[in-house]
């Protein structure tokens, strides 16, 4: 599989390096060069710095022949505009927007986009803690 | 009229005082805090304080029942899908966008915004008109109308030159309204000769380039003049 990560922080660096060792071609993405150290030596996947809503460098990351494409800069709105230009512009069918806001991610999704929502999927695990805590006797 | 502003910058301030003047209402919403402290006193409670690409600021602005969203803060990412969340969301009848950064217009167009204002494309299509090694200048793009202006010269060896305006061959879907000769615009009646060396305002449907540049240039490879033109190769 050729995947395109766009963002190189904590998330983009560590999907990167689990693909690559599941044996798949990775191309990771960051304006800033200084995020591929989260990559470690020796990543074997290529780096492009550049910005992700510029077309010429979505192409020189391989976009035309990507397979999924994941965008997860620390930007809610830089991750769904990439993402939608990888799906409409180049068709790749399987393109990946993390999205913090619960209500930007819903309405993209709505309108076909994969959006992933972390404070939607925190909320739901807070909750099922919460609703597992033994409840206290004392003071009854 | 009512209109969302997003992005107080002056491009939003500047359109906000103008639809004073015409009349319209209004409400612009800033996220920066000390350009928000600098205008609430002019702007007053048409000034929101948030980030405009919240869907709950949108929200309290009034996107729901507003006539346009003008989006032009200084981010196009936020600009687009501040368009995107106006159309999907929220039915807005009309929006316009600013483009920051040329090499973003297509993102633009991808995605159906109404219409896009980009300053340094305009500036670049000013200074090529200044430029008489300019034969071919795209001026304007009416994307919901269908329509374009472009400017174009007539060369020695067009079918055109010295003939008057009733009586060249244009191609369908090609209206030349103006010539530009020594510096003064000439109306384009239906008697007026077209000389060579004319500047010619044609409004056009998009696509009819390539015939429309055959007919005036025909010396020349469409997809070069066009390639002269654009303005892609534009970086940050």
């Amino acid at each position: 599989m050729y995947v395109i990560i766009v963002g190189c922080g904590r998330v983009g660096s560590s999907m990167a390096k689990q693909l690559v060792d599941e044996g798949h071609d990775v191309v990771v993405v960051d304006e800033d060069p200084s995020s591929f150290r989260l990559l470690g030596d020796g990543f074997p996947g290529q780096c492009v710095v550049g910005a992700a809503l510029d077309w010429d460098v979505l192409r020189q990351a391989g976009i035309e022949g990507a397979d999924a494409f994941a965008a997860a800069t620390d930007g809610d709105n830089t991750n769904i505009v990439c993402a939608l230009i990888a799906w409409r512009a180049f068709e790749v069918r399987c393109a990946i927007a993390r999205v913090y806001d619960p209500l930007r991610a819903r309405v993209f999704a709505r309108s076909g986009l994969h959006t992933v929502c972390p404070t939607e999927q925190a909320r739901v695990m807070m909750m099922d803690a919460v609703h597992a805590c033994p409840i206290s006797t004392t003071g009854e | 009229m009512f209109v969302v502003i997003v992005g107080a910058g002056k491009v939003g301030l500047n359109v906000a005082r103008s639809l004073t003047h015409m009349g319209h209402e209004f409400i612009v919403i800033e996220q920066r805090r000390s350009r928000y402290d600098l205008l609430r006193p002019e702007l007053e409670e048409r000034l929101l304080f948030g980030d405009g690409t919240e869907m709950w600021v949108l929200e309290e602005a009034g996107i729901v029942r507003c006539d346009l969203v003008v989006a032009v803060t200084g981010d196009d990412e936020d600009n687009v899908v501040i368009a995107q969340l106006a159309k999907l969301e929220y039915d807005v009848p009309k929006v316009v966008a600013r483009v920051n950064n040329p090499r973003n217009q297509p993102t633009f167009d991808l995605l159906d915004v109404d219409a896009t204002v980009c300053a340094a494309t305009m500036m670049i299509s000013m200074i090529q008109h200044e430029l008489p090694s300019h034969q071919f200048v795209p001026l304007l793009s009416l994307k919901r109308e269908n329509m374009e202006l472009v400017e174009i010269e007539v060369s020695d060896d067009s079918p055109s030159a010295h003939l008057a305006i009733d009586d060249i061959r244009l191609p369908d879907g090609v209206l030349v309204t103006a010539i530009l000769r020594e510096g003064t615009a000439l109306l384009a009646r239906g008697s007026e000769v077209l000389l060579p060396g004319d500047q010619v305002l044609c409004l056009l449907a998009p696509g009819r380039e390539k015939e429309l540049i055959r007919s005036f240039l025909p010396s020349r490879k469409p997809e070069e003049v066009q390639a002269q033109a654009s303005i892609d190769t534009i970086s940050e």
